[in-house]
């Protein structure tokens, strides 16, 4: 790789949705023939950043240059135009379409009678050989592929378009592994053709696998440009998550853990798994314990916390609740069964905006009685005045809509939703997320106290330190899989799990390579 | 992936290549279908009740099926996109009455034919600005057309409204004589029928070989990916309802013509005919799917099948419309299973 001139420079670039600087003065620069990673949480910009070079967001402040040209760039067709191509996480193809036509929309050969189909196919079957794909029959119909075809399918598309720069959202994210090699040979012959790619992906194998060069977002901000040979994956990690190593040190996990009974499990799951959510995983529960999930973002938490509140349906895998054998394949079931689970998303998948608080504290529990058996006003009162009080909602005022409170107060609603189901498992995804500092702490005391009252909760957080100091045990997830399971106490950090994170990727690496020569010899 | 190779040593041949083809094209199976069954209808008609293969039969059918062909051509763009036009019956209403009573009220034949035309294109754009710019369902949006049509029709004129017989609007409808048979049997064609042969070949022309016409295609097998693409999906949506609009507005020109009069009430229905005949030809609801040369099947087989009813005798005329709603079951139900087969 030459140092050459960036074919995109990126300066400045600021963006605000209302109430958010979603990107605050970010720079990204990408060279041809290099394979860059763009990394970062959730919420880091990366995906803003991306809409703003494929002219789907407007810039508010900033410039970019493509070729050295300052560019405006108003639309998907305008970034195509200037050589900017994206392969998405879902594949943006059409079914009902053969290959070749789907390679070709928009580019079709055309003389004069119209489009030239016979030369059209020729192309597209062209095409198709140059990323290894010359097996592919154009004329057959798109539907009949696999979906990693599918998605190399969707790269040469983006090489008809003669682009310079390929953008590669999350493609990786429902592949299996061997798939994965297939879709990196193909990535590193466009490299080698001199194509800049942005590659984006939450698998930091796959990072260190494919890239030569990263640049790391936090919050919306440019946290930095690194040569892949230059930072590890414990650097990589903390300067995503925004702790320098020795902070994450310093944090003391909590001392007093709660004693496990040794009695059975509330709930255990053998091998439960859900194909692209999560592989085969075991996991028990206790009354009286927090159980912490921990992980990047899309190592298979949520899709975990699904699984076992039903919301998805497990392929694989036996459930036991309170040692009988049981399947919980909906909502419904879960709730009936005891289980109750707040989701990550409180916007959508939380709240009813519209609602007061009053209605939506007791929505649980009317939708466990039924529609017909509405519930006593009387009996709404004596829950909303519960839990209005045991967990501080502020302003007291049950009769509110839910919307004119904060996120924190939304949060402790939701949490006396669920609570009012009296549950004996309480899941909550990311129960702290975007809330303020206050609201944070009686959030978490209140979990605290719910476990020494009995209740067994699954706890899902980003914030690695938080799940530390909640959980009396962390299941660490990486990749849709479990890597480890840590008692609480004195030994477990934030550091520690990072490095557990980081190493099992390093075991994982040498592997891959090993399984990578056996592919290609 | 090893699967995938499926350039054959050797090509099949007969039969075997066929249920080859037809099994990489499975699309074409629905259209396929109607073929088959207009052709049973026809072999049914000609052994139950004779004079079915016959010149002037076969060209009754066509000059009396102009009007629903060229309505079909406009919906098969609609529904390949995944919308719905419900608004043309009701735009043929208001076309009609509007022209017949301008050329009644002495304006130039020509002039009025050309803004019967452009009545539906303006119907058209205004559907497709209220779906595409407002996001009002098709559905909702082209039946308050619907409406809207037929109030206009109504207010202009609730009594049938002739037309002179030497108005050249009627000579649109006259019967040109192209090869003289024994007796009555001729070859008879009228300028309505040439028109739809031309709306029939155009618009092949532009699904099949133009870049449009293949976004009409990508819209409807996923709008958010067409736009993803780069293709051009506002404007081609836009396009689908304007088309829509101009051939039931040019419809409303080759009807009126031949039947040399116009009513508020026509057309009630026309657009569910002509919904109907782009079914059976084969276009998938959801869109995707279909040719436009099956809609024109799809509208012979609705107007060969109300020949045979009136032939037959027997039929009650109430009946019709029982038979049509099987004929259509029984294609959609053939869709599904495609749709099925297609999903594995």
């Amino acid at each position: 790789m030459s140092e050459s001139l960036p074919i995109v420079e990126m300066a400045g670039i600021s963006i605000s949705f209302p109430g958010v600087k979603a990107l605050d003065e970010v720079g990204l620069r990408l060279f041809p023939g290099e394979v860059h990673t763009l990394m970062g949480e959730n919420g880091a910009g990366k995906s803003t950043l991306i809409k703003a070079l494929t002219g789907v967001y407007k810039i508010d402040e900033g410039e970019i240059r493509i070729a050295g040209e300052p560019r405006r760039l108003g639309g998907t067709a305008d970034a195509q135009s200037a050589g900017i191509s994206t392969v998405y996480q879902e594949v943006n193809l059409c079914t009902n379409l053969t290959i070749g036509e789907n390679v070709m929309l928009g580019h079709e050969v055309r003389g004069a009678a119209g489009i030239n189909w016979r030369a059209t196919h020729r192309a597209a079957g062209q095409t198709l050989k140059k990323l290894g794909l010359g097996h592919l029959n154009p004329k057959q119909a798109l539907s009949t592929l696999p979906l990693a075809v599918q998605q190399l399918v969707a790269i040469s598309r983006s090489m008809v378009a003669q682009c310079k720069v390929l953008i590669l959202d999350e493609p990786t994210s429902s592949l299996d592994a061997n798939e994965v090699e297939q879709l990196f040979t193909v990535i590193r012959s466009l490299r080698d053709q001199g194509v800049a790619i942005l590659f984006v992906s939450h698998f930091l194998d796959q990072v260190y696998a494919i890239s030569d060069r990263l640049t790391v977002l936090r919050n919306g901000r440019f946290e930095g440009e690194y040569r892949i040979s230059d930072i590890d994956r414990a650097q990589l990690i903390s300067k995503m998550i925004g702790k320098d190593i020795a902070a994450l040190k310093s944090l003391d996990a909590k001392d007093s853990r709660r004693v496990r009974p040794d009695a059975e499990p509330l709930y255990s799951a053998k091998g439960i798994g859900r194909k692209g959510a999560i592989d085969a995983t075991d996991i028990e529960l206790h009354r009286g314990e927090v159980v912490g999930l921990a992980g990047l973002l899309g190592s298979g938490r949520t899709e975990l916390a699904r699984l076992i509140y039903g919301a998805d349906r497990p392929d694989t895998g036996e459930v036991t609740l309170n040692g009988e054998q049981t399947e919980i394949t909906t909502p419904a079931k879960a709730l009936a069964r005891r289980i109750a689970f707040s989701s990550e998303n409180r916007r959508d998948e939380g709240i009813i905006r519209d609602l007061s608080v009053r209605e939506n504290l007791v929505l649980a529990v009317q939708a466990r009685r039924g529609w017909a058996r509405p519930l006593p006003r009387r009996e709404q009162d004596a829950i909303v005045e519960k839990y209005v009080s045991a967990l501080g909602v502020r302003p007291a005022d049950p009769e509110r809509p839910i919307r004119l409170l904060s996120g924190g107060n939304q949060q402790k609603v939701l949490l006396g939703r669920w609570l009012a189901t009296e549950p004996e498992l309480l899941i909550l995804d990311e129960p702290t997320r975007g809330i303020d500092v206050g609201a944070k702490a009686e959030i978490q005391e209140y979990v605290s106290v719910l476990a020494d009252e009995g209740l067994s909760v699954l706890f899902i957080s980003s914030e690695i330190e938080e799940v530390v100091r909640q959980s009396d045990r962390i299941i660490v997830l990486k990749d849709h899989r479990k890597i480890a399971e840590l008692e609480g106490g004195q030994g477990v950090s934030a550091d520690s799990i990072v490095t557990v994170i980081a190493e099992d990727g390093l075991g994982d690496a040498s592997a891959d390579a090993a399984v990578r020569e056996e592919v290609t010899t | 992936m090893s699967t995938l190779t499926t350039h054959p040593a050797a090509e099949p041949t007969g039969v075997r290549a066929l249920a080859k083809r037809l099994s990489l094209h499975l699309d074409t199976l629905p259209t396929a279908a109607a073929v088959v069954i207009f052709i049973g209808m026809i072999i049914y008609g000609e052994a139950a009740y004779g004079r079915i293969v016959q010149f002037n039969t076969l060209s009754n059918l066509l000059i009396n099926n102009a009007h629903l062909i060229i309505l079909a051509v406009g919906l098969t763009f609609v529904i390949l996109t995944g919308g719905i036009d419900l608004s043309v019956g009701a735009v043929i209403a208001f076309s009609s009455v509007a022209g017949v009573m301008l050329i009644n009220a002495g304006w130039n034949p020509w002039l009025a034919m050309a803004l019967m035309v452009l009545i539906g294109t303006a119907f058209g754009t205004v559907s497709g600005i209220l779906i595409q710019h407002f996001h009002v369902q098709p559905f909702i949006a082209t039946l308050a057309m619907m409406f809207l049509g037929r109030g206009l029709a109504s207010i202009l004129s609730t009594v049938p409204e002739r037309l002179a017989d030497e108005s050249p609007l009627r000579s649109l409808g006259t019967q040109i004589e192209i090869y003289d048979g024994p007796k009555v049997d001729d070859i008879v064609i009228t300028p309505g029928v040439i028109i739809a042969a031309i709306v029939v070949a155009a618009a092949f022309f532009v699904l099949h070989r133009t870049r449009t016409g293949r976004t009409v295609y990508a819209i409807g097998g996923s709008e958010q990916s067409a736009a993803l693409m780069g293709l051009p999906v506002a404007a081609t949506k836009m396009w689908v309802y304007i088309i829509s609009g101009t051939l039931a507005g040019l419809a409303a020109v080759v009807y009126t013509a031949r039947l040399g009069s116009a009513q508020n009430i026509t057309g009630i229905g026309w657009e569910l005919d002509a919904i109907a005949a782009t079914v059976i030809g084969g276009t998938l609801l959801t869109g995707g799917a279909g040719f436009v040369l099956g809609s024109v099947v799809g509208a012979l087989v609705l107007g060969l099948m109300n020949v045979l009813i009136t032939r037959d005798g027997g039929i009650p005329p109430e009946a019709t419309t029982i038979i049509t709603g099987g004929i259509l079951l029984v294609f959609v139900l053939l869709q599904r299973a495609v749709l099925a087969r297609r999903r594995e």
